[in-house]
């Protein structure tokens, strides 16, 4: 601070001062969780039980990983969480944007009426056709079968409404000189309008990713085999009734099935943000 | 809905064909071509949309059980919805779920976006960041942690409020503090969503506005409430009804920390729909139960349309 101190600008100090101690503390209170679960993964089985806790663990131990591997078929759960929320994001975007395309730049009677329906349609929570879904998948014999986890949200009316809204935004000078040029229309939308719409796929496959890793109703129903389910479905045995599994073991579980879109988020946190900010709607 | 309809550019239509083709040719043969791009997404939504949509409503008026003989049973399963009081009790505990969480979550989501964008603020990216964080980790896990963290006895919360003199026990076996520890942890996992899209709104605020009350003197507190908050009312109208449908789909934290319990105090609907679909097999009894939880949704949907519809046509 210079010498010269008017009483105005001191106070105006202060409440800024104030202002980044408040959000010191809320931001300390908000990542209290995710210190619990980095520390606590690491900690002894000694530590985890004793009293007084600790937050800091005094030795430091993988131990908790090793028998997290143990308890659970684990690598196979984080490839199956790998495989159904990237499998789903893939083959949402190719349908959805395939459809959105239509909806945006193909002239044809009732793509009103359509595009009303899909928007009908988003208003439908998943919960609400949990069970003739779930009849449909086992008639189909694909219970604990990952095109059974996959197919149902393999296109999805929000991506659809999402990518059409970013498409008319495109200007169509370039797909006319295209259409001139004598380019089919499959051609215009996977070399002219797909490239220049990057950002909005991107946009909407960190949405849909993020949402289906961190998803427990939907691979809990479909899956009734512990080697099917994913990460996060996969914890949730541990717990509850007769799941006497020692804390640490539980927090490096979860360690583990967080680090991946922590990671994501931390490399690309302003794409992400916006991402969620964008498709807020859901 | 974040993105507005737009009205679409006039239609490009493509040049005719050699061949002299009539127009009715070329409308057929457009119709065709938008039919092979919107095939696969019309089939998967039909079948596990659509289909679904009318099949569980012919199962609301049954006594399935997914397999055997089913027969119907007309509107038994929709009295029973508001006749039996694990039902009721369950409609009120989503209601009390969304009482504590839409307020608190969206409260504090608007104060942080609020502080966020204050000018004074310094390493805004670094809060950001950080208070954002938890919405990238699962509702499981969230759940996981905040047990540990509030077990009676090895809980670090626990340990630290009894340090300062207070007592909170074992907050998930006391019916009445539950739920609000439940709602807790959904507030905690998404704030920093509704967060983010407030700051958003904020942004779109004129700073010229903010200058114009600055220097007619006007307090804080004022600029508040007569710029802030006006300007942010689409906004906060948006995240409103966003969290409550959020609400009324509450079951992931509940699953894992209460299991509906202690003495039903946290069955929600959804768990409610869970439990009497998946373990009990009373299709029928979900199928109702889970319109209803869809005719909620919807009214509140349509709450958000008819709001919006307003304040377009205000701001026109």
């Amino acid at each position: 601070m210079t010498t010269i101190s008017l009483p105005r600008p001191r106070r105006v100090h202060a409440a800024s001062v104030m202002l980044a101690v408040a959000m010191v503390l809320a931001t300390a209170a908000a990542l209290l969780p995710i210190a619990i679960i980095v520390f606590t993964a690491f900690k002894p089985v000694a530590e985890v039980n004793a009293y007084p806790p600790t937050l800091v663990p005094g030795a430091w131990t993988l131990e908790n990983f090793a028998r997290i591997f143990e308890e659970l078929p684990f690598a196979r759960l984080i490839g199956n969480s790998v495989i159904f929320a990237g499998g789903v994001t893939l083959f949402a975007l190719v349908f959805d944007s395939l459809a959105a395309y239509a909806l945006a730049r193909i002239d044809f009677r009732g793509s009103k009426v359509l595009l009303i329906a899909i928007i009908a349609s988003l208003m439908i929570p998943f919960q609400a056709t949990l069970i003739p879904v779930y009849q449909l998948v086992a008639d189909l014999g694909l219970i604990n079968t990952f095109a059974g986890l996959i197919a149902p949200r393999a296109a999805d009316a929000f991506g659809i409404f999402f990518l059409r809204q970013f498409f008319l935004s495109l200007p169509r000078d370039l797909d006319n000189a295209a259409r001139i040029d004598g380019a089919s229309e499959f051609r215009i939308f996977r070399s002219v309008v797909l490239p220049n719409a990057v950002p909005a796929l991107l946009t909407l496959g960190i949405f849909t990713f993020v949402n289906n890793w961190n998803d427990l109703l939907w691979p809990l129903v479909f899956t009734t085999e512990a080697e099917m389910g994913t990460i996060t479905s996969g914890l949730t045995l541990l717990t509850g009734p007769g799941g006497i599994i020692p804390q640490g073991v539980m927090m490096a579980g979860s360690l583990i099935a967080v680090l991946p879109l922590a990671v994501m988020f931390l490399m690309i946190q302003r794409r992400f943000i916006e991402s969620v900010a964008s498709t807020g709607m859901k | 809905m974040t993105t507005t309809l737009q009205r679409p550019a006039p239609r490009y239509r493509p040049p005719a064909p050699l061949g002299g083709r009539t127009p009715h040719a070329r409308s057929a043969r457009r119709s065709l071509l938008a039919l092979l791009f919107l095939g696969p997404a019309l089939v998967l939504l039909g079948a596990f949309v659509a289909w679904p949509m009318l099949s569980a409503f012919r199962l609301s008026f049954t006594d399935s059980s997914g397999f055997g003989r089913e027969s119907w049973v007309g509107l038994e399963n929709y009295v029973r919805v508001f006749a039996d009081p694990d039902v009721l009790r369950a409609l009120g505990n989503t209601a009390l779920y969304a009482a504590l969480f839409t307020p608190t979550a969206v409260v504090t989501a608007l104060v942080l976006a609020l502080a966020l964008n204050h000018p004074r603020l310094p390493l805004r990216g670094a809060f950001r960041t950080a208070l954002f964080l938890p919405f990238v980790v699962s509702l499981a896990v969230a759940a996981f942690a905040w047990s540990y963290l509030l077990d009676p006895q090895i809980g670090l919360l626990n340990f630290w409020l009894r340090g300062a003199g207070l007592q909170l026990g074992n907050v998930l076996q006391d019916p009445a503090l539950a739920m609000p520890t439940v709602a807790l942890v959904a507030v905690w996992k998404n704030f920093g969503f509704y967060m983010v899209i407030f700051l958003a709104g904020l942004q779109e605020i004129p700073g010229s506005l903010r200058e114009a009350a600055v220097v007619d003197g006007a307090s804080p507190w004022q600029r508040f409430r007569h710029i802030t908050l006006p300007m942010l009312s689409n906004t906060f109208a948006f995240v409103l009804i966003v969290a409550l449908i959020a609400a009324l789909q509450a079951f992931d934290q509940i699953y894992v920390m209460t299991g509906g319990g202690p003495f039903g105090s946290t069955q929600t609907i959804v768990m409610e729909i869970y439990e009497s679909g998946f373990r009990e097999l009373e299709l029928g009894f979900a199928s109702a139960l889970s319109y209803v939880l869809l005719g909620i949704t919807l009214l509140l949907s349509l709450l958000q349309f008819v709001f919006f519809g307003r304040r377009e046509k205000d701001l026109q």
